[in-house]
Order: C-alpha cells, then structure tokens, then sequence
C-alpha cells in the first residue's frame, strides 16, 4: 500500500506510553497531507485490549503486533517483528514516537532498508508530494529541514509535545493480528526488570514555583546564589541535567526527560539554555522566566518574561527587589 | 579487552552560530572545536575498563584535519593509538553513511566492545551507535550509565525514562552508547600530553574502506527558530530588569 503511514504505538505492561498519541495525531495529519492512510501497530506480548482502544480512531486498520517475544522490550525482538510488518504492509512512511525505547531500536530497524532514522522530528510540511521535516540542530540553537532521499519506507520519530493528543481524529476501524516470527535464539540481549534507584525524597510536580539552574552557574561554590533566590522565593530548587551529573545538586532535583515533568505556577530558569531534553520536562509551566546571557539561547522559545544578562548581578539584584516586596 | 571508543569533533558550547552562505550548514571559518561531551564519558569510561581489565583503547573518529587535534587530546587521556578518517566533506554526511564509516574502520580493528557518546551535540540523531551494531551484526543497549564485565560478556545499565533504570545483560562484542554523567572525566597529565605526541595515528580515506555518502536523510536548509512564544523581553540594569520582573510576579503572574 504506498501512502500508508504507520505509526508505531509504544506500551508497557498494558499501559500508553502518551506520545503516541501525539506521534498518532501527526500520522494522521502526514496521511491527509499526502493524501494517503493511516494505520497503527501496537508491539508486545499481548495487546490485545490496547489496540481495540484503537479502532475508535481514523485509521485504516490496527495491528496488535503479538508474541511471547515481545512482552519484554528488546532491540533484536522489536526490530524483526516491526521489520516482517513493514515487509507485509509496505508502508511510504512509518512514525514513532521519539521515546528512549524508540531511539534504542528504529535507528537499528530503517538501516535495514538501507534508510535512516530523521529523529525528533518538531513539524513537518508537504512540498511537491513529499515531507519536509523539521528538527533541532546543535542542541535547539538551530532547526534544519531534512528531506528522505533514497527509495521508501522511510522514517522519523516525533518528539515530545510536537503535536497534540487531542488532536486525533476519532473514526473506526479494524484490528488485525499480526504473529512475527521471531527466534528467541537471535535475541541477544537480556534485559532484566525496570527498577527506581531510590525513592523520590523531593517531589518537585507539587512546586508552585521552581528556581532551576543550569550550566550558567559555573561552578559549585556558585550554587548558594540561586538557593537563596529559591529561599526568597519560598521556591523548590531545580537543576538541569549537567549540574545533577556533576555532582552540584542531586539527581532527584533533575527537571527533564531522564528526571522530573513539571509544571509550576512559575518556572524560573537561570543560565539554562533549554535543550530539549531539558524543556520536555518544564515547558508545561504555567509561568517561564528565564535569565541567560545568550539572547539566542533555546529557553527564550519558550519564556514569557527573559532578562538577557549576567545571572551574577541579575540574580542578587532579584533576590534584592524579592525581599524589598516581602519584606513590605 | 580491545575498546574502541567513537569521538567526534563538534563546535564548543558556547559557540555563537551563523548559517552559511548555503543555506545548508554553520560557518565553520571563525569556531572552535572540542570533543563531543557524550563522547568523552565513553571515552573515560574506556578508560577505565581498560585500567580494570587491561587490554587496549582505541580511538576512532571520522573528520576532517581540524579533528586531529581532538583526537590528540584523547591520546593525551590515555588512548593508546588513534584511527581518523580524515576526509574534508565528512561533517556532511549523513548518520547511515557516517555509521558505514565507522563500523568499515572499527571492524577491521576486531574489538570486544565499541563505546561512543549517546549522541552528538551538533547534529543530535543519537543513532550512529545504533545503525553500527546493525552493521557490525552485534548487540548493543543505549543510553548507558554504568558497564560491569561478567563472566560470558557484560552487564549495563541503561536509563529509561522517568528517572527508571533497566539492567541488560549481552555477549561481546556489543556496542554501547553512554550517557553524559556516567562517571568523573579526567584531564590530561602533562606526561599524557608528552606521550600523545609518539602514539600512532593511522589516517584512512572513505575511499580506502570502500564507502561512500548515503544521503537518506538530507539537509536542506538551516535557520534561527521561529519562537513559539511572544517573550517579554525585561530591559534595563540588572536591577531595573529585577525590580520589572518582581512587578510581574506580583501583578501579572501574582505569586509574589
């Protein structure tokens, strides 16, 4: 079927991974763009509830993709199963979700069609019948459009907060069973159960305001300038991720894709540029204010109120006026 | 235990970036470079299996000539010996033809283990040691935060999201791809320094390995991000900036 776009849903013991709904709504979107179809696959050891919750959507048909094999995330068992279901319904396009499962396996998978994986995609629009596809460069400083060369199947994952889940169009279809064949003997990792390193002693989601650091800050001994914003503020004390693996604060404060999802009433980032990985986690905020001293900086995409500036002088400046305001 | 760890040569941080008179790609002309940060965690941890296990570390990085002064600094480290693809149009290639590169060069090495940076700070695909371990026909696991040598190959940890972490268990050779934060870079002794200077460095064309460009994924155009949002710019002083976004606070947002 040329024109088909499959989209690949992610679940795990029974449960949605949530951007793929997001990844579904664009599918459905690239489909009426190209004037084509949409259809789903839903990968695991039994999904068969899951993908019913499907067939109330605007797909062509649904695909619970079926085996014992599957119950437990591998990159060889994903592979082949998802590669034998491309082989069969022969898809132009086939999307996913730009998950750490994804990125573990849909890289290995469009190499063997000789393709590559145009990865955390942001948007996308048709020209001349073919997608331009938009994603980040140089840690979101840049965006570039990429256009698929080769001959189809082609692929991209679609990253968090890209498109909306809301935005799938409900209709109705089918599902269909699909049995990969799958060796358990060509399955050469072993992966062992999910575990939590320890529990959440900070819980940052119930935060009304958030004072987040990032690489700005410099140096540890610099960390006491943006506690004390945070303590002024009668604010949870946030970092990004470089600050948690240097050891400068700890893991459980880490706001984004590996560390917490939050979503104050303010979220106040300092000397944060705003990787991705780092806004996935924050940009629900109601409120975003950032200081950076690079105008250019990805965090100002997303901020309401910016300082360009040094956070040395802005942010004993804020603590100044803060305090005048409380004091009052 | 012979490791081949994959570096690549990227713009600093802090890099003030303009497009070029293509359309297509950076000038280059007036950056500096250093080593993918990715990469030199697993290029420390290579490091430090080498320092548990002995064996040998490799380094292997495809570039042009400008790479070679990172790869240097790795041979400073504590690399053993380097293999750079040298080729002027390299920074161009796509992720497949990049990987095809590599894997061709790593191969001929016959390592135990492949390390690389979970993904590169300028392109960000964060597949290339994904497509390699399905060129190499090995396993692989991303996103690693801890390697320990078993008994019949290795245990990893790999992350997952949500602050969740997930041990896997495969044979060697396999290729891992490590996460940033895994373990505390070194710097380089001036003996290092000393000692990088007589370590080999064999220089290899795509032409010698047989491979050439792939252009699956081509970039047609890059540009300065359209904001999302209307961002109030706060101007003035640091204190004038502070004392307006205080106002904001207070009788916009009214959490003050």
């Amino acid at each position: 079927m040329s024109g088909t776009i499959l989209v690949v849903m992610e679940q795990r013991n029974g449960a949605w991974n949530r951007m793929s709904f997001e990844t579904l709504a664009a599918a459905q979107q690239l489909a009426a763009d190209l004037g084509g179809t949409a259809v789903a696959a839903v990968p695991g050891g039994s999904v068969g509830a899951l993908a019913n919750e499907l067939t109330s959507k605007k797909l062509d048909k649904v695909y619970a993709v079926e085996h014992a094999l599957l119950a437990q995330y591998t990159p060889d068992g994903f592979t082949a199963a998802i590669e034998g279901l491309i082989r069969q319904v022969n898809p132009s396009y086939v999307l996913f979700p730009h998950t750490y499962q994804v990125r573990d396996f849909a890289p290995k998978l469009a190499t063997r069609f000789n393709q590559v994986l145009i990865s955390d995609v942001v948007g996308f629009r048709v020209e001349g019948g073919s997608p331009v596809f938009v994603r980040q460069l140089f840690q979101g400083k840049l965006n570039a459009d990429v256009k698929a060369g080769g001959s189809a199947p082609y692929f991209a994952s679609i990253q968090a907060g890209a498109f909306r889940a809301e935005q799938v169009q409900e209709g109705s279809s089918a599902v269909e069973s699909f049995a990969p064949a799958l060796d358990a003997g060509a399955i050469r990792t072993k992966p062992l159960e999910p575990f939590r390193e320890s529990a959440r002693a900070v819980d940052l989601t119930a935060a009304e305001i958030i004072v987040s650091v990032g690489r700005g800050i410099k140096e540890k001994d610099n960390i006491p300038v943006v506690e004390e914003l945070a303590k002024a503020l009668g604010a949870e004390l946030a970092a990004s991720r470089p600050i948690c693996d240097s050891g400068w604060l700890p893991m459980e404060r880490q706001v984004g894709s590996s560390g917490q999802t939050v979503s104050p009433k303010v979220y106040l980032a300092v000397g944060i540029s705003g990787a991705i990985q780092h806004l996935v986690g924050m940009k629900g905020s109601k409120t975003i204010v950032a200081i950076n001293k690079d105008a250019n900086a990805p965090i100002f995409e997303v901020a309401d109120y910016g300082i360009v500036g040094d956070l040395f002088e802005v942010v004993p400046a804020l603590i100044e006026e803060v305090r005048k305001v409380r004091g009052a | 235990m012979k490791i081949i760890v994959c570096i690549k040569q990227v713009p600093v941080r802090d890099s003030q970036l303009r497009v070029d008179a293509s359309g297509r790609w950076i000038q280059e002309g007036d950056l500096s470079f250093e080593i993918n940060e990715p990469d030199a965690y697993a290029l420390e941890e290579a490091l430090q299996l080498k320092e548990k296990h002995g064996g040998e570390v490799v380094a292997l990085c495809a570039g042009p000539a400008r790479a070679s002064q990172t790869i240097r600094e790795a041979l400073a480290k504590g690399a053993d010996r380097a293999v750079h693809i040298e080729d002027e149009s390299v920074s161009n290639w796509d992720t497949l033809g990049l990987a095809k590169l590599l894997a061709k060069a790593a191969a001929a090495e016959k390592p135990d283990l492949i390390l690389t940076g979970l993904q590169s700070d300028d392109l960000g695909a964060g597949q290339t040691g994904v497509v390699m371990a399905e060129l190499m026909g090995a396993p692989h696991a991303t996103i690693i935060m801890a390697v320990e040598v078993t008994g019949n190959g290795i245990r990893v940890k790999r992350e997952l999201e949500d602050g969740w972490f997930q041990n896997v268990e495969m044979p060697l050779p396999a290729i891992l791809t490590i996460q940033s934060g895994i373990n505390k870079l070194r710097y380089a002794t001036l003996m290092g320094i000393k000692k990088a200077k007589t370590k080999e460095i064999k220089k290899v064309t795509p032409g010698d390995l047989g491979v050439a460009a792939a252009a699956t994924a081509v970039i047609e155009r890059v540009y300065l991000p359209q904001k999302g949002k209307q961002t109030q710019l706060l101007e003035g002083t640091a204190k004038e900036a502070a004392a307006k976004l205080v106002e904001k606070l207070r009788f916009e947002v009214r959490v003050i």
